[in-house]
């Protein structure tokens, strides 16, 4: 595979991109305020399109440049206008209950991507492949996984809930990047609209949220138990 | 007919549904339309029965497959899509909203086409979206009626399915990844390539592949414990919708395990996978049996009652062999009927009675004789008592876990399969002959419209009687379909 036989200037590239990317989803756990997310989020997936781009110049992947355009475009902006429009309908700009303090989840995070580590590393070394890019880039997949499930359980406004779910997106897309870097064009450009959609979905759902329930968090989304 | 025009016809025919409602904005067009493509669907299923059986045949450049079991699937959910379009044509008219009804058409006969796209589709990347693609639907039919509980419904179902479903994209990133070390950087995953590598898979690799399908999956087939959508999303949605979400799209994400099963056997893990698998099966099994003995509403108890049979299924698989497949197999068919029919019954009972709650319903037979007879039926079917098709297959499976090394998982089948007997039909009993004599005199029999009488009667009885006909006699055409199927996913131990 590729990412086996790299030299050291372009292994500590794709490194810099993948922690960088990985940090971000820390800005996002460490901040109650809805605009840091959002912010993170976009700049993470620029970092992906930069990634993407360079491993098609570096891996001989040509189509992987028509990949980075189109991330840096859909994740990088309409995404993020998306859910900005979203936010401006909202009449919250921040986390109010959340079920764990930023501090606490920075910590938790970080266990998260030790527990990560050491699958990757675990995984990497079943593959023959440990001590190479794809240790990290398998941790970065699986932290941003995690931390993006963490996410999940811990905030409770819609907005922070959608990103939740694009920065597992964004994880798997990172880490497919490197480690399947010749998947099908045509997987990925589906992935890619299919992602579009369900952010148009949950933009509907949001604004029914409003009209219908008349709450955004769900905190007070428990009517439905048992 | 060519399997192409066949699946043309059964893909083609809910797309143009789709058009014509949103372009024709009247409420009776669409009703008739979707009708017309249901049934066009369904014939063309039947069709493609025996014809997928002399498969499986690769069409569309390797992106559609059509072999038994994705036809059996189809079978299954087209039979609930035709019956549910029926119901909904009554059931939708006595909501009294004709301007929003073409758009209900329109998702429905979108969803059916998203469900009947599922086992058609050979390439697992194209799967995964397909299975994604009806999450988006299928939210829009859960919130459709705008109440508050029904837009939660709808927001914790595409969160949780979502969040379930990344956990097999990573899965199969992960399949792709370790058959790219000895396919090359590209090529097609499909089942057959990844069947054909599978033996040079790394194991722990493979393994930790399966077990991310199989929860990202399994969040969408409702095994416990990601089965916590379920029962909000079943509660929530119209009647028909309902039936849909539980007879065809449920069946719909079982394939996909089902076909990583039979991969996972080619990779040798010995048996470890199919253990995991069982242990979901029961788990599901016994949360199920929990929450339908303390059930308040009756949806939410049929909601549960899906999430029970999809447990008795996954055990059916995960036990395997020619027994375990035939048993889950038969089990889907019937499910799905008699699913529909309970969905159906709850529908008319809340048309009756204006609640959900249980304690609420009382003596059904005076409210609506027929359909009150039909749904009773239904839940002693639903419980796999006999003369009913779910008590047959049920013994099957149970029979094929005793050959197997799973063999505990048979005696808790046993014992839950009990518990949930009992307490399903306690709440039947409760609705049909619980309350006392004055409520008795104080209940209004249920006048339904003609149009109404049939569309919401008639649908309960196609469902009844082929499960009636299938507990009592089990077809040699289906034994030798089941043996089929069961020696094409017996390749992977091959």
């Amino acid at each position: 595979m590729f990412a086996a036989h790299l030299p050291p200037l372009v292994e500590s590239l794709f490194s810099l991109l993948a922690i960088v990317s990985l940090l971000l989803a820390f800005v996002m756990l460490g901040s109650r305020w809805l605009n840091a997310y959002l912010g993170a989020f976009a700049l993470q997936s620029w970092l992906i399109a930069v990634l993407s781009a360079a491993v098609a110049y570096y891996g001989g992947y040509p189509e992987l440049y028509g990949i980075a355009v189109l991330t840096a475009l859909f994740r990088g902006l309409v995404l993020p206008y998306l859910l900005l429009r979203i936010t401006r309908r909202l009449n919250v700009d921040r986390e109010l209950h959340e079920r764990l303090s930023p501090s606490a989840s920075l910590v938790v995070g970080g266990l998260l991507v030790v527990f990560a580590f050491v699958v990757a590393n675990h995984l990497s070394t079943a593959l023959g492949l440990g001590g190479t890019v794809a240790v990290l880039a398998l941790t970065a997949m699986l932290s941003l996984k995690l931390i993006g499930f963490l996410m999940l359980v811990v905030r409770r406004e819609v907005v922070s809930q959608i990103l939740a779910l694009l920065v597992i997106e964004n994880g798997i897309f990172l880490g497919s990047q490197i480690l399947v870097p010749g998947m099908p064009l045509l997987i990925e450009l589906v992935i890619l609209f299919d992602l579009l959609t369900v952010v148009a979905c949950f933009g509907v759902l949001v604004r029914y949220l409003i009209v219908h329930a008349g709450t955004t968090s769900s905190r007070e989304l428990t009517r439905l138990v048992g | 007919m060519s399997p192409g025009a066949l699946v043309a016809v059964i893909l083609l025919a809910p797309l143009a549904a789709v058009a014509g409602c949103q372009l024709v904005r009247s409420p009776r067009f669409a009703e008739y339309l979707n009708l017309v493509a249901a049934v066009l669907v369904f014939a063309a299923v039947l069709w493609l029965l025996p014809v997928a059986l002399r498969g499986p045949y690769i069409l569309l450049r390797g992106y559609i497959i059509v072999d038994g079991l994705g036809a059996w699937v189809l079978l299954s959910s087209s039979a609930v899509y035709l019956l549910a379009s029926m119901y909904a044509v009554g059931y939708m008219r006595a909501r009294n909203e004709p301007q929003r009804l073409h758009r209900f058409y329109a998702l429905l006969a979108g969803f059916a086409l998203t469900i009947l796209l599922g086992p058609l589709m050979n390439n697992i990347g194209v799967y995964w979206i397909a299975i994604e693609f009806t999450t988006l639907v299928s939210t829009f039919l859960v919130g459709f009626e705008k109440t508050r509980e029904g837009v939660e419904a709808a927001w914790k179902y595409i969160v949780i399915v979502s969040a379930g479903i990344s956990l097999a994209l990573l899965g199969i990133v992960f399949y792709y990844w370790n058959a790219s070390l000895h396919l090359g950087p590209t090529f097609n995953l499909t089942w057959e390539t990844l069947r054909t590598v599978a033996p040079q898979l790394n194991p722990t690799m493979a393994l930790a592949a399966f077990l991310l399908v199989f929860i990202g999956f399994g969040t969408k087939v409702g095994l416990a414990p990601m089965h916590t959508w379920l029962p909000d999303a079943h509660s929530e949605g119209p009647a028909p919708v309902s039936a849909m979400l539980s007879g065809a799209l449920l069946n719909t994400a079982m394939i996909g395990i089902v076909r990583f099963i039979q991969v996972t056997d080619a990779v040798r893990l010995g048996m470890l996978p199919r253990t995991v698998v069982v242990a979901i099966g029961a788990l599901s099994l016994a949360i199920a049996a929990l929450f339908i003995t303390r059930q308040t509403d009756v949806k939410r108890l049929m909601a549960y009652s899906s999430v029970e049979h999809m447990g008795v299924m996954t055990l059916g698989f995960g036990f395997g062999g020619p027994l375990g497949v035939a048993g889950a197999l038969y089990h889907m068919l019937n499910h799905s009927l008699n699913k529909s029919l309970m969905f159906f019954g709850s529908g008319d009972a809340m048309h009756a009675f204006h609640t959900k709650r249980i304690s609420r319903i009382h003596h059904v037979l005076i409210a609506m004789p027929v359909a009150g007879a039909l749904w009773l039926a239904g839940a002693v079917a639903i419980t796999g008592a006999p003369p009913f098709g779910l008590f047959l297959s049920e013994l099957t499976i149970m029979r094929a876990g005793f050959a197997g090394p799973n063999a505990w998982a048979v005696y808790v089948m046993l014992v839950l399969l009990v518990v949930i007997f009992v307490g399903f039909l306690n709440h039947f009993r409760a609705m049909y002959f619980g309350a006392s004599a004055q409520a008795a005199a104080a209940t209004t029999r249920w006048s339904p419209t003609r149009s109404e009488r049939i569309w919401c009667v008639l649908p309960m009885w196609l469902a009844l009687v082929p499960i009636l006909v299938m507990g009592l006699w089990w077809p040699s055409a289906f034994s030798h379909y089941f043996d089929v199927i069961a020696a094409q996913l017996g390749r992977g131990l091959g």
